[in-house]
């Protein structure tokens, strides 16, 4: 297992180099130059020698592969750039959001293995069934509604008809009041949860009935072992595997912020400021979430293929990718 | 599965595949909403729209579903049928053009990447592993960042997110296919590498990358219309369904139906390709026809 786990962090290492190369390389293929685009029209006022000393600040003086390497410099130090909006460091201002991000997709995590799992292990147990059918159109449905149609709705029908508010910017943090937060965050999460739980009930059906032909459950069976016993002992276990890689891959997706979610909640999460920092051009702060999101997210995957290392021993000693 | 195919052959097999498609309930669901999108979003292409999208009727304002309006009006008194026709072409527009985009480029390099192995393929898929460490989303909203707003730069955007899926797609099955007898066979016999790929390898791949089209064609609807709900996507005036529903938004008490039919449309669009990529699949792939219908 160590040897496993050090050669899969440093299988991530070319991969961490090629993302800061390209997160770096996407704000210099910026059209015209990054001055003009953060000053706008404003940029057309300014004197030689204010240009030349923003150059200098902006480090556009030096050759491209020198500023990169002055930047990836600071990013490891933990210098992502200052916003000038916000009047922060951009490091400061992530880490400041990220807590909110990490709940709401934690808690739109849970409704959607809560819902997904026992929906996807019914209707696989209950193959052809109209549970099973139930089932699978609950989970189309959740694929099919974009999660911005279901946000407006639930907001539309708590307005409308229970004349109450989810949030109105006024969020409350989880440690400030524990229940508010939790008020505020639940109808938000059950607008991600819904599409997640969809796909986590696809994946747990089509996997249960896939291990259930499998000829070792054939033998637990034939030994004359209960069926609870043969689904709970034999097939769940292995049936699990790529629910959780479904999981993991979409808890990743959650975490680099739910764009559009926290946006229609007014949710001051990551993904409602880097919307925000898109709108005002505030390029720093969008390199610096897209480096910070991709490294939580390649962090994450790794956590995922140790965890199933540990559920299925055999994944260490065969993989060698 | 693994034998050269003659024209007459894939002909009788295409016919199958549509009757077997047929069969399957989910293949034949998805069919149909997707036939119906298309035909839509033509009469949007061709500018077969009742009214002009843009036209603005003043004094039917956020009028209510009628005979004159069958969807009723916005806020600017445009014709809601229309704008939905023409927002249909647009979508359309924007996902095929990223879809043919990531799946050209992805297919192409990931059959490049199996087939050249070794070093090729190491750096190629490390370069996919840098675009697979973005959330999708995300790695969209930087490529719109960068490029700026608007239909075009969505479809890069999208294509860009969904070239390395593609490229793993066409670079699995090309593994496992070069190394079967029949290929070494045609490599023995000395048919040059681009006969065998063309000839042996490419027959072999077609089903998995048509299941992945269908399943990215709904992806991109889902991402144009999420773009331009966040006003970076296709731009307003013109009419998409994102749009639509981000306008919708501030008047979802007084005018439901702004908000309904948009919501709908895309609803249907994103199940039809889903659906049509499930059925596909379960057609395609020999493992699991006749086993179960997927949902």
């Amino acid at each position: 297992m160590p040897r496993y786990l050090a050669r899969r962090l440093l299988a991530l290492l070319p991969t961490l180099l090629g993302v800061s190369i390209l997160v770096f390389a996407a704000m210099r293929l910026i059209p015209g130059d990054i001055i003009s685009a953060t000053l706008g029209t404003e940029a057309g006022m300014l004197t030689e020698n204010q240009r030349a000393a923003l150059e200098r600040y902006y480090g556009l003086d030096k050759p491209p592969v020198e500023q990169y390497f002055v930047w990836f410099g600071e990013a490891l130090r933990g210098n992502l750039g200052h916003s000038v909006r916000h009047g922060q460091p951009v490091l400061q201002l992530i880490l400041g959001r990220f807590p909110l991000t990490l709940e709401l997709a934690a808690l739109s995590m849970l409704l959607a293995l809560l819902t997904g799992l026992p929906l996807g292990l019914l209707a696989a147990l209950r193959h052809n069934t109209w549970l099973d059918f139930a089932g699978r159109l609950f989970a189309l449905l959740g694929l099919a509604i974009p999660n911005f149609l279901l946000g407006t709705l639930i907001i539309f029908v708590l307005s409308v008809v229970f004349r109450v508010l989810p949030n109105a910017g006024d969020y409350v943090h989880l440690h400030e009041d524990p229940l508010r937060n939790l008020q505020q965050l639940f109808f938000p999460a059950l607008t991600l949860g819904f599409a997640f739980g969809g796909s986590i009930m696809r994946m747990t059906r089509s996997s249960l009935l896939e291990v259930l032909r499998e000829d070792y459950i054939r033998t637990a069976r034939s030994k004359g072992l209960t069926e609870r016993r043969v689904i709970l002992r034999h097939s769940l276990r292995n049936a699990l595997i790529p629910v959780l890689t479904l999981a993991g891959i979409e808890f990743g997706y959650l975490l680099g912020g739910a764009f559009i979610v926290e946006q229609i909640f007014a949710l001051p999460g990551l993904g409602r400021l880097t919307i925000n920092a898109i709108g005002q051009r505030e390029y720093a702060l969008v390199q610096g979430v897209a480096l910070f999101v991709a490294l939580v997210f390649l962090l994450l995957n790794l956590a995922i293929d140790l965890l199933y290392a540990l559920i299925d021993p055999r994944i260490a000693l065969t993989n060698h990718d | 599965m693994t034998e050269n195919r003659t024209p007459s052959r894939s002909t009788t097999q295409s016919s199958g595949l549509l009757r077997r498609l047929y069969r399957n309930r989910s293949g034949a669901a998805g069919l149909a909403l997707v036939l119906a999108f298309l035909l839509v979003a033509l009469a949007g292409l061709l500018g077969l729209t009742p009214r002009a999208p843009a036209e603005q009727f003043m004094t039917s304002r956020l009028a209510a579903p009628s005979a004159d309006f069958p969807l009723g009006t916005d806020l600017f008194g445009r014709d809601i049928a229309s704008r939905l026709i023409s927002g249909a072409a647009v979508s359309l527009r924007v996902a095929v053009t990223a879809v043919a985009m990531a799946g050209g480029m992805g297919a192409a390099l990931g059959i490049l990447a199996g087939f050249a192995g070794g070093r090729v393929d190491h750096l190629l898929m490390r370069l996919m592993d840098v675009l697979f460490a973005f959330p999708a989303l995300l790695l969209a909203l930087v490529v719109v960042t960068v490029l700026g707003p608007g239909p075009s730069n969505s479809a890069l955007a999208i294509a860009i997110v969904y070239l390395p899926i593609f490229a793993r797609v066409a670079r699995g099955p090309v593994l496992s296919v070069k190394e079967l007898d029949f290929v070494l066979a045609a490599r023995c016999l000395g048919l040059r590498p681009q006969a065998v790929l063309l000839r042996h390898v490419l027959p072999n791949i077609t089903a998995p990358l048509i299941v992945q089209v269908s399943l990215a064609l709904s992806w991109a609807l889902l991402t144009e219309a999420a773009l331009s709900y966040l006003g970076l996507g296709t731009q307003p005036p013109a009419a998409s369904w994102g749009v639509m529903l981000s306008e919708s938004r501030p008047l979802a008490e007084r005018a439901p139906w702004m908000m309904v039919f948009p919501g709908l449309a895309i609803m249907a669009g994103v199940l039809g390709f889903n659906l049509l990529g499930d059925g596909l699949r379960d057609v395609l792939d020999p493992r699991l026809r006749g086993r179960h219908a997927s949902a």
